[in-house]
């Protein structure tokens, strides 16, 4: 199966990864060849097989329901490209 | 006294605590000699000012009930490091401080260990050569132009050169272990669930692990034991019994049972890796232990298998690098142009290559018959060992198929570069634990390593058998330190 | 819309249209903690001050499950009549967005953790049965605030990371009444259970609307339409009621019907289309890696069977079977887990009909009045039983307990004293009546006359009188009594 142009664009977006042609031609010709060496699982039957979910037998650790997280405005502000003091900021969002 | 950075830690610790040398002795020695050999480019940041300040301290109140007394050591930037730039080896964390500590190195740090700085790694460690890295190359300390491997590339160089005496790194799909090969040192990939992922920044989650890389197993084995523990934070570290690995270990494993996978003597194999693993047999045998033929029939798909899971986790892994919260922005006309030229600029190829992957392989349609087969296909290898393990105790097989490689060779060709982690990837998609031990050179004098898999949480086994025929092959690195003139 | 069948029909000149609706209610959890970090929940808290490093996402931050959220999430399967499903999965749900920091949102997909339900609807015209498809718990995002800045959105992230228990409805809602009752009821069961608290206001409780429409008599479905995060009753009704008519002149053109996303517009009262959801329908689904599948054992159900209060389903078959309550009556008292606290504290001492009446028609009359809910009564349940106590045994009259009721709802009034202060207490002495009602006759020889002769009616004007001289404390039975007997 080949990856046309087409398709890298459509995954580029869903990816949020801006690609110029000559770019998105380069990232076909690569996906392709790695496709065509992913292909050989095709070969395998796995009708009956459970895909894995877990390494060990165990279950989900579940956590009290407590406070335990304080007010850390501003180590988590900190690193962010603003300088806001009570919010992120991002250009206007087009509804 | 020898060269203090050519001492392994064993013997650093043993100084330090019959107060031969001290803390500041010893980090200031690691810091020289890292400042003599930035041609590596091992490290990121480098955070000597308060390596030194740290040791300072330790010495005016020394403890030597600790693990790692006053040791200092440089960790993979991959590990979150309080306070200290922490880039993951990509433009689009280049400026981003951590206020917190991932749990591994805290556990260092608890025992005593000094941090002295954050060392080069493949971009979100997705290499095998440690060329993806937007802070440039790692060169190994083997030869010059030569691959350290990856993604862990800036760990082995370190390592191996004696800028740090022992390192953590990670491991996905062989990062800790094919360097290591590489590099002619010992790296383990614990089992999975064994190391915290917490703080460590997340490629592929369920395939993930952080392990220690010293110059023997002892030390190895040392580092483990501080690094390993039960974590709260990380719904998927496992609570079970840790032993103190250094202590238990021994090189006795008479009666011990040791796989031989036929299916890992490809086609096309080197001689030179044949040989190795055929020198490899004997050693175990001359240690006592029993050699015994088995078969992991679905060894050829785990490379395809792993470079579907691995992507696929990963393009929702740095779904979170997209310019709002922390990190590399670039500026857009609106939401969406942003994070289309934050993660375009901020991501280097590689990266972007394995997103893209993942993304369709987990898109509408496609699911099924990649993702969802990848990880049926996972579950058959899985069973494929538990099988084997009725049988042995542990399994032997070479780490790569080949030596180092020269910088660019593979760099156009990214199967290529996949097909370094063809014996390696399946311990990882079985989360069972695997150790690479420098086992001899090839006709260049490259190192070449020989990989022992373990059962599941029996790190003790492992490290025991490590141990047992690191002592036969009594291998020793040949570096000539070409980069000090 | 026929009121005695419920149909809500859209009528063209050639065709007639039914809705086919089903709704996606997005509740919070009532939970001290988040649903996979311990951040507080709190409404109402300063921008991003209740944001931990896991709700903003940073490197190498992990998920840990809060117990709690679990059992609310059973707990509120279990109000539901649904199958709790022993083993259920997380999956990320993949997509971009300012107030989603991962870049997924933990949610579940193909093993939610309770399967089918069922809810029942007491519509004027009968009992509806509505199917529930799932309850899954999920992730809620943070908040984008778009009218603090003309070219930048800010962004919230204290919601982030609450736990939402998302309720699909099966296709089953027929009309705008309908939708009416399912979400009061949904909500009603999740504040009796203590799941969720139902504010729709605070955002607690919001829903998606999938609205399609089809010719009468038609089985096939329509195409449908996702209209998103509607958050009152009221703007679900108006939307769908324009979107149906949205979809019918489409048909009646001859056009298709885009399978699409909308947003409803609360100021031109029309919903459109939301650009940005336009390549969000690929959320590539799969297993969160971080986190195990979730295992529920039975013992754990049926703890939280047994620790389940009287829902109002049974607490409505309760009073109608032991109070002899209309099925009207019972309705009112059980729609609301406070009300019907309130009605069982009064009638432990009281009467039941005096108490349905008294609460259903006095009390909700002063709350509307005074915009109040039922736990800011200014009359507790203590004083209302006193008061019935003593219209029962004729202490005073149903017209004087009005006005004691008044008097009482000022600061909550003891009724024994504001009768005995204020003089109302009811008379009933059989010589004290006689005798005022002897002078009541003899001053009104005419109309004795005049009523002895056949004008029956004037009897009201001598029980009028009566109550007059009284200053309405005479015992109006007894004055009908005597004056039966004196003309």
């Amino acid at each position: 199966m080949t990856i046309d142009l087409k398709t890298v664009k459509h995954i580029s977006k869903l990816a949020r990864i801006s690609l110029d042609d000559e770019k998105a031609k380069k990232l076909a010709d690569d996906l392709n060849s790695i496709f065509e060496f992913i292909e050989k699982l095709k070969k395998l039957n796995t009708d009956k097989i459970e895909p894995l979910t877990s390494i060990a037998e165990t279950t989900l650790k579940l956590r009290k329901d407590e406070v335990k997280s304080k007010n850390i405005r501003d180590q988590i502000l900190k690193n962010s490209p603003n300088e806001n003091k009570d919010f992120f900021v991002v250009p206007k969002v087009v509804e | 006294m020898s060269d203090i950075t050519s001492q392994n830690l064993t013997e650093l610790i043993k100084n330090i605590k019959d107060k031969k040398i001290s803390s500041e002795e010893v980090t200031k020695s690691f810091v020289e000699k890292a400042e003599k050999a930035r041609t590596l480019n091992c490290y990121i940041t480098e955070d000597f000012d308060s390596a030194i300040m740290k040791a300072k301290k330790f010495d005016s109140k020394p403890n030597f009930n600790c693990k790692l007394p006053g040791i200092p050591i440089a960790v993979k930037d991959l590990f979150c490091t309080d306070g200290l730039k922490t880039t993951a080896g990509s433009k689009i964390l280049n400026n981003f401080i951590p206020t917190y500590e991932s749990t591994v190195t805290q556990n260092l740090w608890n025992e005593g260990g000094i941090l002295l700085g954050k060392l080069n790694c493949d971009e979100f460690a997705m290499g095998s050569s440690n060329e993806t890295s937007f802070f440039g190359n790692v060169q190994s300390p083997i030869d010059k132009n030569l691959v350290p491997g990856g993604s862990s590339g800036g760990s082995a160089s370190a390592l191996a050169s004696n800028l740090t005496p022992v390192t953590i790194g990670t491991d996905t799909g062989g990062s800790i272990r094919q360097p290591a090969s590489f590099t002619g040192t010992v790296g383990l990939k614990p089992t999975y669930g064994s190391c915290s992922r917490y703080g460590i920044v997340a490629f592929a989650s369920s395939l993930d692990q952080a392990g220690p890389m010293a110059k023997n197993v002892k030390d190895c084995a040392l580092l483990h034991e501080v690094m390993s523990s039960y974590d709260l934070k990380d719904s998927t570290s496992i609570d079970f019994k840790r032993n103190n690995y250094s202590e238990l270990l021994t090189n006795n494993i008479k009666g011990k049972k040791i796989g031989i996978p036929k299916e890992y003597s490809a086609d096309g194999m080197p001689k030179e890796i044949e040989d190795l693993w055929i020198k490899g047999i004997e050693y175990i045998k001359e240690c006592g232990a029993e050699v015994i033929d088995i078969s992991l029939p679905h060894t050829s798909y785990a490379l395809p298998a792993y470079y579907i899971v691995a992507p696929a986790e990963a393009s929702s892994n740095l779904a979170r690098y997209d310019g709002v919260k922390y990190g590399f922005r670039s500026e857009g006309e609106n939401l969406i142009d942003m994070y289309e030229r934050t993660r375009s600029e901020g991501f280097g190829n590689e990266v972007k290559r394995r997103i893209m992957i993942g993304t369709y392989v987990l898109s509408s349609g496609y699911y099924d018959a990649y993702y969802l087969k990848a990880q049926k296909v996972r579950q058959l290898i899985k069973n494929d060992f538990d099988e084997a393990y009725k049988k042995v105790d542990a399994i032997l097989t070479p780490s790569t198929p080949s030596s180092a490689f020269k910088i660019g060779e593979k760099t156009n060709d990214p199967v290529s570069m996949y097909l370094n982690d063809i014996f390696t990837v399946p311990v990882n998609l079985a989360g069972l634990p695997g150790i690479s031990i420098p086992a001899g050179l090839d006709k260049k004098g490259y190192p070449l390593g020989l990989q022992i898999i373990g059962k599941a949480f029996d790190e003790q086994t492992l490290l025991n058998i490590a141990y047992a025929m690191e002592e036969k092959i009594n291998f020793k690195n040949n570096i000539k330190e070409w980069w000090i003139k | 819309m026929s009121k005695t069948t419920g149909e809500y029909l859209i009528t063209r000149e050639k065709n007639i249209y039914e809705v086919v609706i089903g709704l996606e209610i997005h509740a919070q959890v009532l939970s001290n903690s988040k649903l996979f970090s311990s951040s507080s929940t709190k409404f109402g808290a300063e921008p991003n001050t209740q944001v931990s490093l896991v709700d903003a996402a940073f490197p190498g931050m992990l998920p840990v499950i809060n117990e709690y959220c679990i059992k609310q999430a059973v707990k509120t399967g279990i109000g539901l009549k649904a199958k709790i499903n022993n083993k259920s999965v997380f999956d990320r749900k993949n997509y971009f967005y300012a107030d989603l920091p991962q870049g997924y949102q933990i949610s579940q997909y193909k093993h939610p953790i309770v399967g089918e339900g069922t809810v029942i609807l007491d519509m004027s015209y009968g009992q509806r049965e509505i199917g529930i498809e799932r309850l899954h718990l999920e992730q809620d995002a943070g908040k984008s605030i778009h009218d603090l800045d003309p070219q930048s959105t800010f962004v919230d992230l204290n919601r982030s990371g609450v736990a939402l228990m998302e309720i699909v409805s099966k296709p089953d809602l027929r009309s705008l009444d309908e939708v009416n009752a399912y979400v009061k009821k949904i909500r009603s069961i999740m504040r009796y259970l203590e799941t969720c608290d139902g504010n729709m206001q605070e955002g607690s409780l919001r829903a998606d609307v999938n609205v399609s429409v089809r010719k009468k008599h038609t089985e096939k479905l329509g195409t449908r339409c996702e209209i998103k995060n509607v958050n009152s009753i009221k703007f679900m009704q108006m939307a769908i009621d324009y979107e149906a008519n949205r979809q019918v002149d489409l048909i009646e053109d001859g056009k298709k019907i885009d399978q699409e996303t909308r947003l409803f517009d609360t100021k031109k009262n029309e919903t459109r289309s939301m650009r940005s959801k336009e390549d969000a329908h690929d959320y590539r689904y799969f297993p969160d890696p971080d986190l195990l599948p979730l295992e529920i054992k039975n013992d754990f159900i049926e703890k939280i069977k047994s620790e389940i209060p009287e829902l109002p389903d049974e607490k409505k078959k309760r009073f109608i079977d032991k109070f002899n309550l209309s099925p009207y009556e019972a309705n009112i008292l059980v729609s609301d887990k406070e009300t019907s606290e309130y009605f069982e504290k009064v009638i432990k001492n009281s009467d039941v009909k005096l108490a349905t009446n008294w609460i259903t028609g006095e009390l909700f009359a002063l709350l509307n009045e005074k915009d109040l809910g039922i736990t800011q009564s200014p009359i507790s349940a203590e004083n209302l039983s006193k008061l019935i106590n003593l219209i029962k045994n004729g202490t005073i009259s149903g017209k004087i307990a009005k006005t004691v009721f008044e008097l009482m709802a000022n600061g909550d009034l003891d009724p024994q004293k504001v009768v005995e202060e204020k003089g109302l207490k009811q008379e009933s002495d059989p010589k004290a009546l006689e005798s005022l009602i002897d002078k009541v006759i003899a001053e009104n020889p005419d109309k004795v006359k005049e009523y002895k002769s056949g004008k029956e009616k004037l009897f009201g004007f001598f029980v009028g009188q009566a109550m007059k001289v009284s200053d309405g404390k005479a015992n109006p039975k007894l004055v009908n009594d005597i004056l039966k007997k004196k003309l």
